[in-house]
């Protein structure tokens, strides 16, 4: 909560399209939790109009690092800034992942560009995390050594086998389920991910929180135009990802938007 | 007179306008549907700054709004279609004003109904309530029934407001739809059937194509347009229907920045809201109250009221 204005420590591309930028911030380097965001005006205001919401991937010292794909006109815009240029950044936001002790062997599943916000998470955990990442392909493979500095173990996906194993991120997470291994499964990626990784922890009765992405305007819960459907007790209702989630728990949310 | 003076920071500006008996002290306030009911922009502004607020729209029952995606970006502005999402007016009531209605600024409620009987029916049950004034939303595109129907035919938009001015205790404000061919006439009709101001303009129909999937980007397919890329129609309109109507005007669409907001008043608006602007920065309405004292301080004018209609149209 509140406006920053943040100025860029490094700003780097770690693989085609994929920028990672860090920020100082002491505000929100001090507030953020894991898988809470920022939302970013881009500059340019007659091509983007709104703010970008780009999810916290770390936090230390004063510093706060994001990473984004380079995917339009406002992220292009965002690539392109250098060291020591200003950014007007609203954050931190949302409601971000829930981190307990009780959680002796948590599960964290990441696809493609899902797998930044869940840097900061793994971290939370004492490399008592077992990490899932899938990628489309060995070009898009990134951060796979900074997750295994904080994880209990790391297994890496690929579409199409040119890095880790051939398959989706799924597989090998289902073969430490059915092993009885993990007590809670985090994950953020694209829908058909999530909906695979929450029809396995109904399946396996392991609880279970997803990461959501919507299109945002306001960012702060006023404008109601990032919904996502919930349900309770049959009831079906909108809820906001930008207030209410991103981060919600699986059986919370349909995913049928 | 404009006082032609220079001015400096010691000018002292009388910033207070009023619109139908209500007394703002500066003439910005929030549009409806970008504010939600206040509380989240209180994180980011001191609202007892703002003139007003207009809270999110209003109706009889619960509604679950639209299907999303309910906002796609567009040059200089967005495109949305939210559908009324709100939680009915009892909860309302129950749950949000009683955190709002002591806020030092003036309240305003939007209401919307499918029927003109919801209208009345939620302009009663507010008329006991802590709001200083309704507005009538008789333009959402967004809804398939009510809304819109209801504010592109004059017959339709006289019977209404007489109708709800009859359960109405409160001053009621009539928000017109610019997806009309001639706005001036549904502005005549609203103020013959008796409402105590105009509010212009709502969104403009629109829509966008994601030319790689062929799919309109909004599930609804269409929406509603605003940001500065509604801005001039909005200040055109103003200016016709201050010109066709003696009831005050508050203007809206695109506005930015303090000039934006002199421009309308000098079209004809006594009051500006500011709505889309605050999504790029939820500091920009305070941001338009300070440009606006600034302009006035900056042209030696002590009231902004001298502002409003005071275009020198050629």
């Amino acid at each position: 909560m509140g406006k920053n204005l943040c100025k860029i420590y490094s700003i780097d591309e770690i693989a085609a399209n994929i920028t990672d930028v860090v920020i100082e911030s002491e505000f929100i380097a001090s507030n953020a939790k894991p898988g809470q965001f920022l939302h970013i005006d881009c500059g340019d205001e007659i091509n983007n109009f709104l703010r970008r919401p780009i999810s916290i991937c770390d936090v230390y010292d004063n510093k706060v690092r994001f990473i984004f794909e380079v995917k339009g006109n406002g992220t292009n815009r965002l690539a392109a800034k250098k060291r020591g240029d200003i950014l007007d950044v609203l954050g931190p936001l949302g409601n971000g992942f829930t981190v307990s002790d009780e959680y002796k062997q948590p599960m964290i599943v990441g696809g493609g560009i899902g797998i930044f916000p869940l840097l900061n998470l793994a971290k939370q955990f004492d490399k008592k995390a077992e990490v899932f990442l899938g990628f489309r392909n060995k070009d898009r493979l990134v951060m796979e050594n900074e997750f295994k500095a904080v994880s209990k173990d790391v297994s890496i996906v690929s579409d199409d086998g040119s890095c880790g194993i051939k398959g989706l991120v799924t597989e090998p997470l289902i073969n430490r389920l059915e092993n009885g291994v993990g007590d809670i499964i985090y994950a953020c990626g694209p829908t058909p991910m999530l909906r695979a990784v929450k029809t396995l922890a109904e399946k396996y009765k392991v609880k279970c929180q997803l990461s959501l992405e919507q299109r945002m305007g306001c960012g702060i819960g006023a404008c109601l135009v990032c919904s996502c459907q919930t349900v309770f007790t049959g009831t079906k209702k909108y809820k906001k990802v930008c207030a209410d989630g991103p981060v919600f728990w699986s059986d919370e949310v349909t995913l049928n938007d | 007179m404009l006082a032609v003076i220079e001015g400096n920071d010691k000018t002292v500006v009388d910033m207070k306008v009023n619109i139908a008996g209500v007394e703002f002290k500066n003439p910005v306030i929030t549009a409806s549907g970008t504010f939600g009911f206040g509380k989240e922009f209180s994180q980011y502004i001191d609202i007892s700054k703002l003139g007003g607020i207009t809270l999110k729209g209003l109706t009889l029952a619960p509604r679950e709004g639209n299907k999303p995606p309910r906002i796609a970006e567009t040059p200089a502005g967005i495109l949305n279609s939210v559908g009324l999402q709100n939680p009915g007016i009892e909860d309302f009531l129950k749950d949000e004003l009683p955190a709002i209605k002591n806020l030092d600024t003036v309240l305003i409620a939007n209401i919307s109904g499918n029927t003109i009987e919801d209208y009345c029916s939620i302009a009663e049950k507010l008329s006991d309530s802590d709001i200083d004034m309704i507005e009538m939303n008789i333009s959402c595109p967004n809804v398939k029934s009510g809304g819109i129907v209801f504010g592109t035919q004059p017959e339709t938009v006289n019977k209404i407001t007489g109708e709800v001015k009859k359960h109405c205790k409160k001053p009621l404000i009539v928000k017109l739809s610019p997806n009309v061919t001639d706005i001036t006439e549904i502005a005549r009709a609203a103020e013959a059937g008796g409402a105590d101001a105009l509010s212009l303009i709502n969104t403009i129909l629109g829509m966008k194509i994601d030319i790689h999937t062929k799919r309109p980007v909004l599930a609804n397919n269409v929406g509603g347009l605003s940001g500065p890329a509604v801005k001039p129609v909005a200040v055109r309109m103003v200016w016709q229907v201050a010109n066709a109507v003696k009831v005050p005007l508050i203007g809206m669409g695109g506005i930015m920045t303090g000039e934006d907001a002199v421009e309308f008043m000098l079209a004809g608006a006594t009051a500006v809201a500011v709505g889309t602007g605050m999504f790029k920065d939820p500091e920009m309405s305070v941001k338009v109250v300070n440009g606006i004292e600034k302009y006035l301080k900056d042209k030696g004018i002590n009231d902004v009221k001298e502002l409003i209609g005071a275009v020198i149209p050629n």
